[in-house]
Order: structure tokens, then sequence, then C-alpha cells
């Protein structure tokens, strides 16, 4: 009987991890993991190789394998070397200092939030422009839309130049970057949001001889919250690309984009993936906690997200 | 029949309406005459294209008239409109789905500027003119087709006006949903005294709910005939299997085959 059950529940426990989410999910990490390792050796042979012979040192597979994956300044460095690192910097380290990857993830969220809150706020204000001002919809958009084809690699270290001759230096100039990526996606988002009532539900308005503000109070604004979100979204992301762009550039000595830039000045790779990989999870973080926001404005005005 | 020498409530003489499209002005409305007096259901029949809608949206200050008279209560559509003077049922429920059906009947009262309290008042007493206690804190799509419909006739009625202008309000509603809201429509027509204009195409609704039907035919959209009923203010669904009710249905029907409505 017991074998029986055994032999049965068997093939279920394959099914549900087939079917789940997270065996796929394991497969591609686990393979992507084999790439690394595999590729990590493989950049990191032909400095060791040349050291050895140097050294006329006697060398096997074993032992090329055990030192490509321990390197102090490795070309790609090993995922635990990553971990290590980041066990260090994150944990170990007090977050005041200079070398912990929380101080630095916080200087770049900080940035990275008032860029957005900037972004949300010119977005929204020029989407209302736009909807409600005729000539602003034809005069506004193309610039718009024109702002977005400068890359942001080029304009940034003139803003941070133009900006500290004019006295503004530390968290504003790179939250101005921000908000100069991301409230485009804001501006597109909500001018679509706003013009979203239909003419059913527009004239119902006129029927009852409501005010323009009235309208947009009333019908246009909280139509336009899941087109507002949806956006939202996007702009929170590309305001932390932004937030650690205008750290490159600029000599800034503290943020994610600083260790980027340090890291690569000294060769240090293993501080560089750790910087990237802190940046890929406040990113995730951050359009996680937008999503939460989301669900909890939408459910309690009875709707589902676009 | 309905008093005659009560109140005019709206005026119509010689009205033209004209919409330039881009490849040729559509006569819409062609020659219009009508008078409705205060108390009366008028029902606008006639086939898709027939003006029907646009009349009434020309009422409702919704389009501008091209050329010709028109008065609702005395005043041009536009003062009638900034007055409230009208509820107006469109053809969907037009509800806005980020409220609930309470807070869907206060949209106009919240417009109006009506005290907390009047709006409570006002939006409890409505809901319960269309039977829908218990569903206050519903949303929309949580409510069926003719719930729907039954929240945005609440919602007409809470602005409490003489006029209640409904655009083919069950049109998409299934036929024993349609008799039971024609019942209680007329159940409150007679009780609140309204004036009611009704747009249709269903020859049945119109002469079981009108006191005076209007034919129309397309192109241009005209009236043909005006139809005064001779059937009793109070009636039930069965008054549609009377002589009466068959004998106006029968001139209904021939007006709109006069109207070449079927031709093509």
């Amino acid at each position: 009987m017991m074998t029986d059950r055994g032999g049965s529940r068997q093939p279920d426990l394959w099914r549900r991890l087939y079917e789940g989410k997270s065996f796929p999910v394991f497969t591609v990490l686990f393979v992507l993991l084999i790439l690394w390792y595999v590729g990590a050796v493989y950049m990191n042979s032909d400095r060791l190789i040349d050291q050895y012979e140097r050294g006329k040192v006697e060398w096997s597979w074993q032992q090329l394998t055990e030192d490509a994956w321990s390197m102090e300044r490795p070309i790609l460095p090993a995922p635990q070397q990553i971990i290590i690192e980041l066990h260090e910097t994150v944990i170990d380290k007090k977050i005041t200092s200079k070398r912990s990857l929380v101080y630095h993830s916080w200087v770049t969220i900080s940035s990275t939030l008032l860029g957005f809150a900037f972004g949300s706020l010119l977005g929204i204000l020029l989407a209302v422009g736009i909807v409600h001002v005729e000539t602003l919809d034809r005069s506004l958009m193309p610039w718009v839309i024109a702002s977005q084809t400068i890359p942001i690699l080029a304009i940034a270290p003139m803003i941070i130049v133009v900006l500290g001759h004019l006295g503004l230096t530390g968290l504003v100039p790179k939250a101005l970057i921000s908000m100069y990526l991301c409230f485009f996606p804001i501006t597109i988002g909500m001018v679509k949001g706003l013009r979203s009532p239909d003419i059913l539900q527009l004239d119902l308005m006129n029927t009852y001889s409501a005010s323009p503000a009235q309208i947009f109070w009333k019908l246009r604004l909280p139509a336009s919250v899941p087109f507002l979100f949806a956006s939202l979204k996007v702009a929170i992301a590309i305001s932390l690309v932004g937030a650690i762009v205008a750290e490159l550039p600029t000599g800034a000595v503290e943020g994610l984009g600083a260790r980027l830039l340090a890291g690569s000045y000294y060769g240090q790779t293993i501080q560089i993936w750790s910087a990237l990989v802190a940046a890929s999870i406040l990113g995730m973080l951050l359009v996680w906690a937008v999503t939460l926001t989301e669900k909890l404005v939408l459910s309690r005005t009875g709707r589902e997200a676009v | 029949m309905p008093d005659t020498t009560t109140n005019t409530v709206i005026e119509i003489e010689k009205l033209n309406l004209i919409f330039q499209t881009a490849d040729a002005p559509v006569h819409a409305l062609s020659d219009i005459d009508l008078h409705v007096n205060s108390g009366e259901f008028v029902s606008f029949i006639g086939p898709s294209g027939c003006g029907k809608t646009t009349l009434m949206r020309v009422i409702a200050d919704l389009e501008t008239p091209t050329n010709g008279h028109i008065s609702v209560n005395g005043m041009t559509p536009a003062e009638a409109r900034q007055k409230r003077a009208y509820g107006y049922v469109f053809q969907a429920p037009a509800l806005y789905p980020w409220r609930t059906v309470e807070r869907n009947i206060r949209l106009p009262l919240e417009i109006m500027g009506l005290t907390n309290d009047q709006q409570k008042e006002r939006t409890a007493r409505n809901i319960a003119m269309v039977n829908l206690q218990g569903f206050e804190k519903k949303f929309p799509w949580q409510l069926s087709g003719g719930m729907q419909q039954r929240v945005s006739i609440a919602r007409a009625l809470s602005v409490e006006p003489d006029l209640l202008l409904m655009d083919e309000p069950f049109g998409a509603l299934d036929e024993i949903t349609r008799d039971h809201l024609n019942e209680q429509l007329l159940k409150l027509w007679d009780a609140t005294k309204k004036t009611v204009i009704f747009v249709t195409h269903s020859i049945p609704e119109a002469v079981f709910l009108s006191s005076k039907i209007v034919v129309m035919s397309p192109r241009p959209g005209k009236i043909i005939d005006i139809i005064d009923s001779s059937l009793p203010r109070e009636r039930t669904l069965d008054i549609r299997e009377t002589p009466e009710f068959l004998e106006i249905s029968h001139r209904v029907r021939e007006g709109l085959r006069s109207g070449h409505s079927y031709d093509d």
C-alpha cells in the first residue's frame, strides 16, 4: 500500500514542478550558473597560464579551475566571489562606512526617488496641459518626444556642469537627470489616461453642466489612474538607471554609479559585479513597491491593473 | 389622454439640423415641429438613422440645430441644461467603474453642490425607487445589465428633474427584463408626474409606454406621424392583448412603412 501511494505521488510532484513557475525559473538559473562557472575559467585562464609559465610552476586543470574561481582581480568573477563580496559590504560593514553597499545604495535610492517625484510631477503637469490646451498639444508634444532622442550619457555631464556653476551640487542635479528620463512615460501614459473617458461619460458630465474643473477631478483624473500606474512602473525603473548614469561621468564618490566607476578604474571586477547585483535588486524592489501601491489603490476603487 | 391645456415643456418649430461631414452634408433633422406638454410620455420611434436620438440630443443641448426654433421649459436648451432641467438616460448605463452604485448616483449631486445630508437622503430615496437596496456598495461590474441601467435611471432621477430624456435605455436588455423595467417605469411616471421622452425602435415598447408616439423616418430625418394614444394612463402588460393596443401598433407600423424605412 505504502509503496503504491509513494509511487503514485511521484508523478504528481513532477507534474507540479513541471507546471509551476519555480521549476522553469530554477532550471534557467542552474544553466546560467554552469555557463557562468565555465565562462569564468575560460576568461581567466589566459592570465593564469601566463603566470604559471613565468613562475615555471607545474599546473593541472584542477589547479587552473580552482585559481580561476578565486582570483583577486578576475576578468569574470565567479558567482560565489560576488556573494562573498555582497555579504561583506552589505552585512558586515557598518552602514555608515564608505565601503558599505547599503550606504551607496541609499545615496542612489534618494536621488532615484527625488527624481521620480520630480518626474511624476512634471509628467502629470505636462499631460494635464496637453490634454486641456490644444496649443500645448501641438507645441509641446513634439518636444517631449524629441527630448528622449538625445542620449542621456551625452547630456548628463553637461547638466551636472551647468548646474554646478549655478551652485547646485549633490542630490538635486542627479535627481534632475532621473527626472529627465522618467517624465516621458508618465506624460505619454497620463495623456492617454486623461483622454480615456468615452463620449458617453463626457456627455453625462455635460448634461449636469459640470465645470471643466469638475470634469477633470471627477472623470478624467480617476479614469487615468490605471494608465498612470502602468507608466509609473516603467518610470521608477528608468529613474534608477538615470540616477546611476548621473553618478558615472561626474566624479561622484558616493552611490552605486560611483562604485561601478571606481571598480572599473582599479580593475575591481568583483566590486563592479556586486554593485550591479545591488542595482538590480533595488530596481526590483522599487517596481514591486509601485505594483503594491497600484493594487491597493485600484482594489479600493473596484478595478484591476491594466 | 393628458390634459392639453397644461404647460408646454418642449416647443419645436421648423427645426433643421445638417451635419457637415467630409463627403456630403447629412440632413439629420428636417423641418421638425413638435409640442410636448407637461406630464406626457412621448416616444420617438423609427429605424436607425431617422434622427430620433439626434432630436433628443438637440433637446438636451448636446447638439446644436442648424436653424429653427426650440424651447425647453420656455428657455433655450442651453439655459435649460445649465439649470439642470432634465435627467438623461443613455443607451448604455455609462456608470463610472471606479464608483460604487451609491457614489455613481451621488455624482450629479456632488456637481450640483448639495450638502452631504441632502446627497445621502436623495441617493437613498432613488436607490429605493429603482429597488436596488442592498447594492449600494457594489461596483458596476458586479451588477447585471438590467441593474446597471436601473442605477443609471436612479442617477438621472436624483437630479429631480421634471423632464426625463431616455435614449433606448432598455435596448441592450433581454425581453423579460425589459418588460419588467417598462412596467416599473410606467409606475414611476404615474407616481412622479414627470414628462418623459423616450427613444426606442420597438413598436410594442413605444405603444405600451406612451401617451404620444412620434413616428420618424430617415434620409432626411423627419416626423411622419404623431399618434395620441387612447390607452388609459394606468396599464399593465396585459393591455398588449387588447384591440386598441393592436390598432395603435398597426398605425405605427403603417407610418413606419410609409416612410419607406424598410426599402434599404
